[in-house]
């Protein structure tokens, strides 16, 4: 049966020939179709013996089978194609910015406090606020700063007009006082307080303005008050926190006695990297010491029977540090240039 | 505090050099500021004198000199200086010498040759500036070494003493300080009594011997004023920062850094009768040293004579009765005037003085009668003249008293976290000149009178503390009893606001508290702002009310610098009077969150087309802001805003803020271009927040209808709303705007407002007629009470 098998052959040709699905029903219409060639000898069989009938319609069966199978292979390729074409066309530029809103940002400073907050936190200090319109009473007195004492130079006050005892705070300090007061408040009724640990971060003032000062800025106040809280302790939280803050292991850390009227023993902090364009030098970075007893007593607690330490660091100057940052100045201006790179 | 440290080292020398002499003092609370050379390091200069000087054959500027710099023959050397003249004494750097790292070369200098170099005081480093050569006595002795000569292997240091270390005001403290943490000994110069040459005594009279309790006086009689001052004590005083003025004075001055004792000086005849110390009368003048005319107040401590107000007690003598060249004979003061009778008091009157400094920091009580023999001593030895016996008067019941303070050993350690030896205590208070007595396992310490700052038990341990060195206590882990922190969850924190409204693409800012007196009447209607009394500029002279004008002003800023989309935040307090403020009695300072959108409603994309930002972009964020709460919003007028488009922000029925449109009055004279929204809300309010709780889910299905309701144009969307949920059944879920259409179809001066409403049960599944009922009683409600029609 030459003539099936070229039929066949044909069909394969006139299929793969066909370049999309019209033209590849209208080849298929010409073997399967009505009047199909194929169609055609199928018609033909009647005429023959049933014998041979038998014999030339498997034959033909067969031939029909193998042209649907071409058929059905050659529409699965159109299809592919088609999907293809359609998935090319569809393609994008993947390169373009994505849609939608962007993202803002906290200020350095208040990265740098989330920071603090954040490590204090993991040992237990909570954050405690107080006013930014202070009285005199809590800004000074209560911590051990009578009226005419020398400290108090150390400190350009900024007052309010017809503002009788009040002031801008100089310092986050008073913020130890109301902390402890609200604390012994909070448990009085029980025969043990708890300890006391707070952290008081905020905007303190002094009249004071050039390229290292600023009239407004930054502190962060630290306290710990418990039965059996001692100087090696407080060593030992500072340079922790300093350590974690600067995510350096190697970072020296010095304490050096100073004098500050709410703390006995005072110190100093001095830090220095050992690495970067400040390697080597010491850095003042915050001022600590032990609660002056009369400052344990202003916030309602018994120096005999607790004792804690205090300190009060920059997190202008930690930011600074921190970021590389060598303008005050900038934290204060508002520059989205600046402020963005924080983000 | 400044000093030389060869004057230091004469009086106690530790194994130190320089630099590890500042590193003692100040790790032991001594900070030194700085330290600096007295000269620059240089070798091989010496002193010479220039014997000829002719004039350079082939430039003008130049001189050929012939200098005998004791080198056995004369060294020519060719000098640029203008005041190179045959005769002077000179520096003069040989071949060989190192300046600073430059070496001196025999050179040919225009053809003439030059063996060494004259220098002036800057190219030694003894000076900033210099006019030409630096010219020496003309005793000076050719060759010697000129760092000999001029005491040049010297270092300066200044010392950041803290206001309790007055004992320190001196070379003689801190020689002490040196000491007692190097245990080296200690040489202090000995000040002998000077016998009395005559019996003339001026007498004295304390009429306020609280203020000063012991007051020295002599007269010494027949002094040479115009001797020049020794160079010894020039340079002592020079290398302190004093300057020379006269020999009187400068023995003064030198007894007061030698010792720390402020001494004064009087024209004994310009005195009349008795010296008494005491407070002011009505209208008494005095005329300062410094010119100036002060009306002592009441409370500063005066020196008069039965004539006159003379001087103001350890703050600043008088001019009429200083000395001056003339003096011949003259009226010394050695006195202690209790520091909290001369505290603040020179500050009061707008200066500061070294003696007031010290004075009211605490000069040593029991000093008076030392220091007036020393300066005696060093008068009379300079200016000659005779002294008369001194006349000290002492109210000893007045003088600050040094009660003893109980050291408990137990306490040392509970307050370092260190161990010590009972003995090795002993001996650090020994060293610093204590009195101490052992009782039992405490101590027994009594300060000596030049040490202020000792009165309590913790004043010694830290004093223990700087012994010991803080560097040697060790640095511990805390331990504490640990327990949980409250985290209620119905209340975020700060932070936690801050990261909402930044992911909402606003940028935090922090702004001055203080701000221009005019923000506060345009943005808050403020015409009684709290002001402050001594502000640092006029456009810093209020404190805000609200925060609005400050990032109104990051506009401004930001505009300059060519960003036109500005969007900004800040978290801070905002300050007004209020007699019922807490918790500083008179003003209110709550926490406020402001934040303002400027510009572009998105950043400058590709994607979709942009428009300026608009007050629903603003209000959704302060909506995602309070998000899961709901705040009503109501039309009201604010000073900052567009009347039409500000409302007051409710949450429960309480006021918290405001949000709205800057008005175009602000907008146009503050160059804003586009109008800015801005918010102000209490910080509390967004602190605030619930703690989720479930409601069953349904598996039954959910019906929707909408209702699209056509009511005038100025009933309000919520009014609309909150009508229809009142008015709700039980199945309704929730009732949702979904649209609203103004225009073709819908008569002018109306809207119509499409609402979605959900329905469902979670036991059953709906049926028509109730969902149709419910739709029903909704749409009547509107009809007859919200004065709406169904949309046609």
């Amino acid at each position: 049966m030459d003539q099936l098998d070229q039929l066949v052959a044909q069909a394969g040709v006139d299929f793969a020939a066909a370049a999309d699905g019209a033209a590849l029903e209208a080849a298929k219409a010409r073997y399967l179709g009505k009047g199909g060639s194929l169609t055609e000898l199928l018609k033909g069989l009647g005429k023959l013996d049933p014998e041979a009938r038998k014999t030339a319609g498997a034959e033909i069966n067969k031939a029909k089978a193998a042209i649907e199978a071409q058929l059905n292979a050659r529409r699965d390729a159109l299809q592919q194609a088609a999907l293809e074409a359609q998935l090319a066309a569809e393609a994008l530029d993947v390169t373009l910015p994505g849609r939608g809103a962007g993202i803002g940002g906290l200020h350095p400073v208040v990265r740098t406090l989330e920071r603090v907050e954040q490590l204090f936190r993991s040992i237990g200090f909570d954050v405690a606020e107080g006013p930014e319109i202070e009285t005199d009473f809590y800004n000074f007195t209560a911590l051990n700063t009578p009226a005419n004492h020398p400290a108090r130079s150390m400190h350009d006050t900024f007052y309010l007009e017809n503002g009788e005892g009040v002031l801008l705070r100089t310092h986050t300090s008073p913020v130890q006082i109301r902390a402890m007061q609200a604390h012994v408040e909070a448990y009085k009724d029980r025969d043990t307080m708890p300890e006391l640990r707070v952290i008081a971060p905020g905007r303190v003032y002094r009249v004071d303005s050039d390229a290292t000062h600023s009239p407004m800025f930054h502190q962060v106040e630290g306290l710990w008050v418990g039965e059996s809280v001692s100087f090696a302790d407080l060593k030992g939280v500072v340079a922790d926190f300093l350590r974690s803050f600067f995510e350096s292991d190697d970072l020296q850390v010095r304490f050096r006695p100073s004098f500050f009227p709410f703390t006995e023993p005072s110190a100093e902090i001095d830090v220095a990297f050992m690495s970067g364009a400040l390697k080597g030098r010491w850095l003042e970075i915050a001022g600590c010491g032990m609660v002056h007893p009369n400052v344990l007593r202003f916030g309602g607690i018994d120096p005999e029977r607790y004792t804690g330490f205090a300190f009060g660091m920059g997190p202008d100057r930690l930011t600074m540090l921190r970021y590389g940052v060598n303008d005050l100045r900038l934290f204060f201006e508002g520059d989205l240039r600046f402020l963005g790179q924080f983000r | 505090m400044q000093f030389s440290e060869l004057w230091l080292r004469s009086f106690v020398s530790p194994d130190l050099d320089s630099d590890a002499l500042g590193h003692l003092l100040t790790m032991a609370g001594l900070e030194v500021e700085e330290q600096d050379g007295v000269a620059a390091q240089f070798s091989k200069v010496v002193v010479a004198q220039i014997v000829e000087a002719e004039k350079h054959p082939n430039a003008d500027k130049l001189r050929v000199c012939k200098v005998d710099a004791g080198q056995g023959e004369l060294l020519q050397i060719v000098c640029g200086a203008p005041n190179a003249a045959a005769g002077i004494k000179i520096p003069c750097a040989l071949v060989g010498a190192d300046l600073a790292g430059f070496g001196i070369k025999a050179a040919k200098l225009r053809g003439v040759e030059s063996f060494g170099m004259l220098c002036s005081a800057k190219e030694l480093g003894i000076s900033e500036e210099s006019n030409g050569l630096l010219v020496l006595p003309e005793d000076a002795p050719v060759g010697t070494d000129l760092r000999e000569y001029l005491d040049l292997n010297d270092t300066l240091f200044t010392i950041k003493l803290t206001p309790n270390r007055a004992d320190c005001l001196s070379l003689t403290g801190i020689a002490r300080e040196v000491a007692a943490l190097t245990g080296k000994p200690l040489s202090l110069p000995a000040s002998e009594p000077v016998v009395s040459a005559h019996d003339g005594v001026r007498g004295i009279v304390l009429d306020a011997p609280e203020a000063c309790p012991r007051y020295a006086g002599r007269i010494i009689r027949g002094v040479d004023a115009k001797v020049a001052t020794p160079d010894w004590m020039k340079q002592r005083l020079a290398r302190s920062g004093i300057r020379s003025i006269s020999a009187l004075v400068d023995v003064t001055n030198y007894v007061m850094l030698e010792l720390g004792q402020p001494l004064h000086a009087f024209d004994e005849a310009k005195l009349n009768g008795a010296i008494h110390v005491r407070f002011p009368q009505a209208g008494e003048q005095v005329l300062l040293l410094n010119g100036q005319t002060v009306t002592p107040a009441a409370d500063t401590l005066l020196i008069a004579d039965e004539s006159r107000a003379l001087a103001l007690a350890g703050i600043m003598g008088g001019e009429e009765s200083g000395i001056t060249l003339e003096t011949t004979d003259l009226f010394l003061e050695s006195a202690f005037f209790a520091p909290d009778a001369i505290a603040g008091r020179a500050r009061a009157y707008g200066f500061s003085s070294d003696a007031s400094y010290r004075f009211e920091r605490g000069v040593d009580f029991a000093l008076a009668g030392q220091a007036i023999e020393r300066a005696t001593r060093l008068i009379v030895d300079i200016c000659g003249g005779s002294a008369g016996p001194v006349n000290e008067v002492v109210d000893a019941a007045k003088l600050p008293a040094r009660a003893p303070i109980r050291l408990r050993a137990a306490r040392v350690r509970r307050v370092l976290g260190i161990q010590l030896t009972a003995d090795h205590v002993a001996e650090m208070f020994i060293r610093l000149n204590l009195q101490v007595a052992r009782d039992g396992e405490d101590f027994v310490v009594t300060p000596p009178s030049y040490r202020f700052d000792l009165e309590i038990e913790e004043d010694l341990i830290e004093e223990i503390a700087r012994l010991h060195g803080y560097d040697n206590i060790p640095t511990v882990a805390p331990k504490g009893p640990i327990s949980m922190l409250p985290r209620p969850e119905a209340r975020r924190d700060t932070m936690t606001v801050r990261r909402l409204i930044a992911s909402r693409e606003y940028q935090e800012v922090i702004n001055f508290a203080f701000v221009e007196e005019a923000w506060e009447k345009d943005f808050s209607g403020n015409a009684d702002p709290v002001r402050l009394a001594n502000p640092i500029a006029s456009q810093m002279s209020v404190m805000r009310s609200s925060l609005i004008g400050g990032l109104v002003s990051n506009v401004v800023t930001n505009r300059k610098r060519q960003t036109t989309r500005v969007r900004v935040f800040e978290i801070g307090r905002c300050f007004a009077k209020d007699a019922a403020g807490k918790p500083v009695e008179g003003y209110h300072q709550p926490l406020r969150v402001a934040a303002l959108a400027a510009g572009l409603a998105k950043a400058e994309q590709w994607g979709e087309s942009n428009r300026n930002v608009d007050f629903y972009d603003v209000k959704a964020d302060l909506e995602a802001l309070l998000f899961p709460r709901v705040a009503e919003f109501e039309r009201a007028s604010h000073p900052a805003l567009h009347p039409g488009r500000s409302a007051r922000v409710l949450l429960d029925g309480r006021e918290i803020g405001f949000i709205g449109e800057l008005h175009p009055i602000w907008v146009q004279r503050y160059e804003l271009g586009t109008a800015p929204v801005v918010f102000e809300i209490e910080l509390d309010a967004l602190l605030g927040t619930v703690t989720p709780a479930y409601k069953e889910l349904s598996r039954f299905p959910a019906v929707t209808r909408d209702l699209a309701l056509v009511v005038e144009q100025d009933v309000t969307a919520a009014s609309l709303l909150k009508g229809l949920q009142q008015v709700a059944p039980v199945i309704v879920q929730r009732i949702e705007l979904f649209d609203q259409y103004q225009g073709k179809g819908i008569e002018p001066n109306r809207k119509s407002l499409a609402f979605r409403v959900v329905m469902q049960e979670t036991q059953r599944t709906l049926e028509d007629a109730e969902v149709d009922a419910a739709m029903t009683a909704l749409t009547r409600h509107a009809e007859e009470n919200l004065g709406a029609k169904l949309r046609a």
